[in-house]
């Protein structure tokens, strides 16, 4: 656990000494209120409770986003070699996995955190349920999570930087794009309805509004963790084959 | 002490490292000679841990590598062959998570660090961020983190690779400084440097031991008087093993 929170400090420290954080924070705080003020019509919905104006269009930036953080975590070792120091250091491989994992949902924590205006605003303007708000803020970080698993397992194949954040964000679009109903309906027409409820299961849109609507479900919950581990599992496995 | 047993490891099926087994006492700096591709970084990189072998073992201070990592790799300081560095941290900054890694905390991390930075000269840099060193500066900081915690045994891989004539003087005088207490195993490709600073050496060729004594042992072997000659008689050069 100590050696968690060794390299957890190193790598936050790494993110906000260098503009990657604060650029990405900005970007994804501009997208995120240009879409709920234009598309989710925030002003105009008479709806205070964020789910349909504001969190709907969450995964569609955070989709491209959050690989655009977690890209450098394997791949900078590699290339550097650090990830020798690192080998030869008395820690355990799931020890630099954990820490550099929570570091990065630490700055997509800050980044969510940052939405809080229009929190306050709905607040200030209606009677939102607030508990509702939370369960949307909780999957929307779950999102993150999800989606820095699915990068690190990627930045764990490369060291190139550029080829880890294209693959992962496309593995991230397919799951959110690819079950997001509009598209969904039109390239599903030729399947079964099982199929497509099944697909639907798959992708991250089901569990992801179920949360943002202040649903807590055991499937949403054990969607997100299998995903995290699964990739988690993994990363840890390819570090191991790679040196073998 | 490292003692390396039947040490062997295959990529594939290439084997770059073939049963190679030898100990190095404390007070005793053996170097490790041999031509590019003859398996010096990769049984560095086994004896450290970051490798796992194929087959055979490397103890040190009688704990099993292969057994028990964590145990082991306590009791080593390394330098890799390039000295990787973060490049977004201080050489201070470094040098005190190196020591977190370390388990060092407090007084005890505050004086290894200020010890450390002593050792290796770093004083003037070490508010410096690692991004603006140069290259002499950048292999002392991956130096002083290997020393860090005063480890028994030190694993040096071409520890004066790339430095001016002043620095690989003051490492080598280093080197044999530490060599008094410690097993110090370390590569190079300097037959000079196996005079100024070993007790004793290895040559390898093709992941095999073919030369093995004290430097005055080995330059009595060549027959002429020069360890460059025994070096050339031994190995294989680059385009006989192409041929």
């Amino acid at each position: 656990m100590k050696h968690v929170w060794t390299l957890f400090k190193r790598e936050v420290v790494s993110y906000f000494t260098h503009p990657i954080a604060y650029a990405v924070i900005v970007v994804f705080l501009f997208l995120s209120m240009l879409l709920a003020f234009t598309l989710g019509s925030f002003l105009d919905a008479q709806d205070a409770s964020l789910t349909y104006s504001f969190f709907l269009f969450l995964p569609l930036v955070l989709m491209v986003l959050v690989p655009a953080v977690g890209m450098k975590l394997w791949t900078d070792e590699q290339r550097n070699g650090t990830i020798e120091l690192l080998g030869t250091f008395p820690i355990s491989t799931w020890s630099i996995i954990f820490g550099k994992f929570l570091a990065a949902a630490a700055v997509w924590l800050v980044a969510l955190g940052l939405t809080f205006p229009i929190w306050l605003t709905v607040n200030w303007l209606g009677e939102p349920d607030n508990t509702a708000i939370l369960c949307g803020y909780l999957g929307s970080f779950l999102v993150c999570c999800t989606f820095l698993a699915i990068t690190l397992l990627v930045s764990a194949f490369t060291r190139d930087q550029v080829v880890c954040l294209v693959i992962a964000a496309a593995i991230c679009i397919v799951l959110v794009l690819g079950t997001f109903d509009p598209f969904l309906r039109t390239w599903s027409k030729a399947l079964p309805e099982g199929a497509v409820s099944a697909i639907r299961a798959v992708g991250v849109w089901d569990h992801f509004m179920s949360l943002a609507r202040g649903l807590f479900r055991v499937q949403d919950f054990a969607w997100f963790a299998s995903i995290i581990t699964a990739s988690l599992l993994g990363t840890s496995a390819i570090l191991t084959a790679k040196r073998a | 002490m490292i003692e390396v047993e039947n040490l062997t490891k295959q990529f594939g099926s290439k084997t770059a490292v073939d049963h190679l087994s030898f100990a190095v006492k404390p007070g005793e700096v053996l170097g490790f000679l041999g031509p590019n591709g003859a398996g010096k970084s990769t049984t560095m990189r086994m004896v450290t841990g970051f490798l796992p072998p194929t087959h055979g073992d490397a103890r040190l201070c009688g704990i099993s590598i292969v057994a028990d990592p964590a145990a082991a790799k306590k009791k080593i300081g390394y330098l890799p062959e390039s000295a990787p560095l973060y490049n977004d941290m201080t050489v201070g900054g470094f040098l005190g998570f190196c020591a977190d890694v370390r388990g060092l905390a407090g007084t005890a991390k505050k004086e290894a660090v200020e010890r450390a930075i002593e050792t290796c000269f770093l004083d003037t840099v070490a508010r410096q961020g690692i991004d603006t060193l140069s290259k002499g500066y950048r292999h002392r900081t991956c130096l002083a983190q290997a020393l860090l915690h005063d480890p028994e045994i030190l694993i040096l891989d071409e520890p004066t690779d790339g430095l001016d004539p002043n620095q690989k003087h003051e490492v080598r005088q280093l080197i044999k400084r530490l060599g008094q207490t410690k097993a110090i195993l370390f590569s190079t490709h300097i037959l000079e440097e196996v005079e100024a600073a070993c007790t004793r050496a290895l040559i390898v060729d093709r992941g095999k031991i073919v030369a093995d004594g004290t430097p005055a042992e080995l330059i009595e072997r060549s027959g002429t008087g020069s360890l460059h000659d025994l070096f050339r008689q031994v190995t294989t050069r680059d385009t006989e093993a192409a041929a």
